[in-house]
């Protein structure tokens, strides 16, 4: 079962999250989140052992659309949103290679 | 170097990345194209925008499963998506759509032809389809830019099972399978267009004075060429080695998690990737955005029927039914069209060791000229079974069939026409003959006087004159005609 | 008579009729928002211009006698979560607040090929999280019947503007109850359809197994008439349902007789406020009198139990905010400052700086906590406990409304345990924000259809709104057996206290 919630957890998750905390927040969260938990503990008094998780709401399957081509955004409109751009690229701080 | 009492043995799994060639990405219409500018095949979908969702691309999921069942592997009644979370800059979403725990294709199994000719099985545990990631571009030192045309092209990821003890194995299975996807029509399976990347996962078994040892695993990522998978492969053999020797003890499997290594291909050498402490917490979950995938009898046999005919089987078929050593037979499946070229000639009553012999001389040489395969020369089955037939025939000989084959290629007409044209129909005709060989002798009294004296200067004399009529000839006499005239004259020989 | 006091169906017959021009109707409610809204806070962003041109091509086209469309020239309102190439779409985040989407969300595109006009934007909590728009980081709404009351959220800013008449209908989505808790709120009728009845393309994902479009409207028809026009299949969306789409309109006036209702014994527990119980006491009986049979059904799974320190907690709760709060720590991941939405400013050493410093500064705190406890919900050793558990809960919670449907058509519930609160009340205390929603977010987990209707006003002076369920795609059931309701209790088209309009039955 969980560990309890203290502040390195939170500020565990908050870096698996990338979201930066002040220590405010990280003992705001600290305090609030152990209730939070308790409550969701409450499902262990269910035995499940013989039920299927349920993904979705409503069960589909076979949905497809045909491998023909749409018209695509033009760069500009691509990257008219991005906070910086490099000619046609959005730009970041330097990183290495291709992501796994 | 490896001390004499140890015994070494290397144990290699190879995940292998390709890209599979739709008109479309895995889930949005934008086209699947490499080398265009940035940011040119991108859409809401494909840059992760707020409010988007993804939809399947049925030709995507058809070519997997082709992959999957000429593999033989299982593919399950049910297979489904999930999300797999890391933060990267060329993944916009920062989750990639892929099978976690009910793959598209599972345990399967890779016959592989080593080159001693014997063949080697190496299993397939699973094959999974996933979305790429988009091209983080480093060409500005100060900052990385990002394009996304690559993001959400569908890639094909196909999992080993640690079957490969040697660099030669680890090269044949990631040949085999770039045969068997090209093959397959599935992907083009181009390197430099970056259409199959290699992770091998190495290690060490070795055994000092009866007891093993297994040193840590190391998966070395990213490799997008046969020659730098071969020298990954080979460094980390020798890198892991030494590292053990010098720490028997430590250096274990058991006491070392599994590592991450890239290759760097200027030095030679794998170099240690450390990764944050959460790298590996990718928080899969059924993605709520897709729904699963079932597969009934009917899909499958369907796909199943649209393979057709596999490499290593036509090769063997090659071998039996038209003769051909192993590597004919082998130099003519590495591709599907290739063979296809040849039954068709065949099927036009062409003998087949003939149409290889073609295929393979002057064939083989103009592909290689033009970096392309045999089939893709332009050459037509009716071309090829006709000039296989003329040959048989005796109408042409060889040096005009090589001249033919080049000139067919050249203007796309039939063989007879070009033999004519060019007059390098075989002359037959005995009068013709022997005007030639009247004309060489009385042109060359010298010679005729070594033949007719017989001795050591006889052989050459007799050679100098053949030369002589065949040159009159302009190449079109048939050989065995002018010899049997010339000895006649000469009253040498039977 | 002003236009504001009609419903949609009648202005759109109005319109037909040309007793007032399309033009007029939009300049009437733009006049409205200008003169109200700056105390209520319904809208993020006003579309003047672009409305009154839609406005004046409705006209010309109704003028050109082409064929009526069904939404001619009524000017609608839409949540700030459905993505326009117009305007800005925001999710009242700083996230995004600039962000103008390069496309148009499917719901919105229909409503303008049947001719509608968008008056502009509603205001709503940051991603649609939280259950009284104070979570908006724009400002919060307030509720017409009581400026210091919440209007109920997350769509808190459309059913403002319908309860407040600065719309004549309005688009909200539903995660959780967002749609018919507000509704309930502000004596507003609400309908979250069953999943996939409406396509989710363009609306900004929050819990993307559970959201779900859908209209609020002054009364029942109004209701019928928005969602026969969102419904409908859309190959944009892979869990969008391809079944026909009923004339809900056409349907609405006729009475359901042997209507079965079932009331689920679970949520008639002390944790529900007595006024709301006695007026859902008061609706059942007017059901019996038009011959509907009263069943009592069990939904054990959406059990409310009260601990000696009268501490409310539900399995439904707990599944519901497990996954709903994992999924939108992986829907709102994208939201990173490299391919739109704020990037910090500070400067950063690497691009893990970039990442938690501009979502960091772009996030409120409820968006915060929900992605940290999504995150560790999914993270790794607590898959199992949390998400998955919950996801196999969430099937016990789906057939026990399976079982409760074997012996009735529709079922009879409150929407929220209390009418509305006061601003500030609950913001410090998420745990007791987070049981708003205990009879709404059964639904969302199981797929199903549920319409709140308003009952009437509190000795308070605040409306109450019963809910009615329905099995998946019931909605046509669901709209008759509301309107049997407004027929016969008169109750109907409640007006808040200042906004005197004469109001016709
Ligand atoms: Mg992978
Ligand atoms: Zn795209």
């Amino acid at each position: 079962m969980p560990d309890t919630i203290d502040a390195d957890l939170v500020r565990r998750i908050a870096r698996l999250s990338r979201i930066e905390l002040t220590d405010a927040e990280v003992h705001t969260f600290a305090r609030q989140f152990p209730a939070i938990l308790d409550s969701f503990e409450k499902l262990q008094e269910l035995d499940t052992d013989t039920i299927e998780p349920m993904a979705h709401a409503i069960e589909l399957h076979d949905v497809f659309a045909d491998d023909v081509p749409h018209e695509s955004l033009t760069p500009d409109a691509a990257l008219a949103n991005a906070p910086e751009r490099d000619g046609d690229f959005f730009k970041v701080p330097k990183v290495i290679g291709d992501s796994q | 170097m490896i001390d004499t009492t140890d015994t070494v043995l290397p144990v290699v799994g190879l995940e292998i990345h390709v890209e599979l060639a739709t008109e479309t990405k895995m889930f949005c219409r934008c086209r699947n194209r490499f080398g265009d500018p940035p940011n040119t095949h991108t859409c809401p979908v494909c840059i992760g925008m707020p409010g988007v969702l993804p939809v399947m691309n049925r030709k995507a999921v058809e070519y997997a499963m082709r992959v999957g069942l000429a593999l033989d592997c299982t593919v399950p009644e049910l297979t489904k998506w999930d999300r797999k979370s890391y933060y990267y800059p060329d993944l916009p979403k920062n989750y990639q759509l892929s099978q976690y725990d009910l793959p598209l294709c599972e345990h399967g199994l890779l016959e592989v032809p080593l080159d001693s000719g014997e063949m080697k099985r190496i299993r397939v545990l699973r094959a999974h389809l996933e979305e790429d990631a988009g091209k983080n571009v480093h060409d500005n030192p100060a900052h990385t830019g990002v394009d996304l045309n690559r993001a959400g092209v569908p890639l094909l990821e196909i999992v080993s099972e640690p079957d490969m003890h040697s660099v030669e194995e680890v090269l044949a299975y990631a040949k085999a399978m770039q045969r068997l996807v090209r093959w397959l029509g599935v992907s083009e399976a181009n390197m430099q267009m970056g259409h199959m990347r290699f992770e091998p996962n190495i290690n060490l078994h070795i055994t000092r004075e009866g007891r093993t040892y297994k040193t840590p695993i190391v998966e070395v990522k990213n490799l997008n060429s046969f020659r730098s998978l071969e020298r990954a492969v080979a460094y980390e053999f020798d890198r892991q080695y030494d590292e053990w020797k010098n720490d028997p003890e430590g250096f274990d499997i058991r006491k070392k998690g599994k590592q991450n290594r890239g290759f760097d291909d200027a030095t030679g050498r794998t170099v240690f990737q450390r990764e944050k402490e959460e790298a590996h917490d990718y928080r899969y979950f059924p993605e709520p955005d897709l729904v699963p995938v079932t597969v009934g009898e009917e899909w499958r046999r369907r796909v199943r029927a649209s393979i057709g005919e596999l490499p290593l089987a036509r090769r063997e078929r090659y071998m039996r039914e038209y003769r051909l050593t192993f590597k004919e037979a082998d130099a003519l499946t590495q591709d599907g069209p290739t063979g296809d070229l040849l039954d068709a000639a065949v099927a036009a009553n062409a003998d087949p060791k003939r149409c290889v012999n073609l295929l393979l001389s002057r064939g083989a040489a103009l592909a290689n000229e033009r970096g392309v395969t045999i089939a893709e020369i332009g050459l037509t089955s009716e071309q090829l079974s006709e000039l296989a037939q003329l040959t048989d025939s005796g109408d042409i000989n060889a040096t005009a069939a090589a001249k033919i084959f080049d000139a067919m290629i050249q203007s796309g007409q039939p063989p007879r026409a070009i033999a004519e044209r060019e007059n390098l129909l075989a002359v037959k005709d005995t009068g013709q003959i022997e005007a030639w060989v009247d004309d060489a002798l009385a042109a060359n009294p010298q010679a005729v006087e070594e033949v007719r004296a017989g001795g050591k200067k006889q052989k050459k004399a007799f050679g100098f004159l053949m030369g002589q009529v065949m040159q009159k000839s302009r190449g079109a006499a048939v050989p065995a005609e002018v010899q049997r005239l010339l000895e006649a004259r000469l009253g040498t020989g039977g | 008579m002003s236009v504001l006091n009609l419903s949609a169906v009648e202005l759109r017959d109005a319109l037909a009729r040309g007793d007032v021009s399309s033009e007029q109707a939009t300049r009437a409610y733009l006049d409205a928002i200008t003169a109200r809204d700056e105390t209520l806070g319904s809208y993020t962003e006003v579309l003047t211009e672009r409305a009154i041109e839609q406005a004046r091509f409705a006209d010309a086209r109704r003028g050109g006698g082409e064929a009526p469309q069904a939404l001619a020239g009524l000017p609608l309102a839409i949540k700030d979560n459905l993505c326009t190439e117009y305007g800005r779409t925001t999710c009242a985040s700083r996230m995004l607040a600039d962000f103008r989407a390069p496309y148009t969300a499917t719901s919105v595109r229909k409503l303008e090929q049947a001719g509608a006009v968008i008056l502009g934007k509603t205001n709503m909590d940051e991603f649609a999280m939280g259950s009284s728009t104070e979570h908006s980081a724009v400002r919060p709404t307030r509720n017409p019947w009581d400026p210091d009351r919440v209007p109920g959220g997350s769509s808190g800013g459309s059913a403002a503007a319908v309860a407040g008449r600065l719309c004549a209908g309005a688009l909200g989505s539903d995660t959780g109850g967002s749609i018919r808790q507000p509704a309930a709120f502000c004596g507003v009728v609400g309908m979250k359809p069953t999943y996939g009845r409406i396509s989710r393309y363009g609306l900004v994902a929050f819990g993307s197994s559970l959201d779900q479009i859908g209209p609020l409207t002054v009364d029942v028809r109004d209701c019928a008439l928005l969602l026969g026009a969102l419904s409908g299949h859309d190959p944009l969306d892979s869990t969008s349902l391809d079944r026909p789409v009923p004339d809900y309109l056409a349907a609405v006036d006729r009475p359901i007789d042997k209507l079965r209702i079932g009331l689920p014994r679970e949520f008639y527990s002390d944790a529900l406020d007595p006024e709301i119980a006695s007026a859902l006491q008061h609706a059942a009986e007017l059901y019996t009198a038009q011959g509907a049979e009263v069943v009592d059904v069990s939904l054990p799974h959406s059990r409310i139990d009260v601990d000696d320190q009268g501490n409310l907690s539900s399995y439904a709760v707990a599944c519901y905010y497990i996954v709903c709060m994992a999924e939108a720590s992986s829907n709102l991941a994208r939201y990173d400052g490299v391919h739109y939405g704020h990037r910090t400013s500070r400067d950063v050493d690497d691009i893990i700086d970039l990442y938690s410093r501009s979502r960091a500064e772009g996030f409120g705190d409820e968006v915060k906590r929900r992605i940290l406890l999504g995150t560790y919900a999914l993270s790794s050793g607590y898959y199992d406990a949390y998400y998955n558990k919950a996801l196999k809960v969430r099937r016990l919670i789906k057939s026990d409304f399976d079982a409760a449907f074997q012996r009735c058509d529709v079922l009879l519930c409150p929407t929220a345990p209390t009418t509305a609160f006061r601003l500030g009340e609950k913001v410090a205390d998420p745990l007791t924000m987070y049981l708003q929603d205990i009879y709404t977010i059964s639904l969302n987990l199981s797929g199903l259809p549920g319409l709140v209707v308003p009952t009437g006003t509190s000795t308070a002076g605040l409306p109450i709104g019963m809910q009615l369920i329905g099995p998946v795609l019931s909605e046509e059931t669901l709209l008759r057996a509301g309107r049997m309701y407004e027929v016969a209790s008169g109750v109907s088209r409640l007006v808040p206290p200042g906004l005197e309009f004469k109001v016709r039955g």
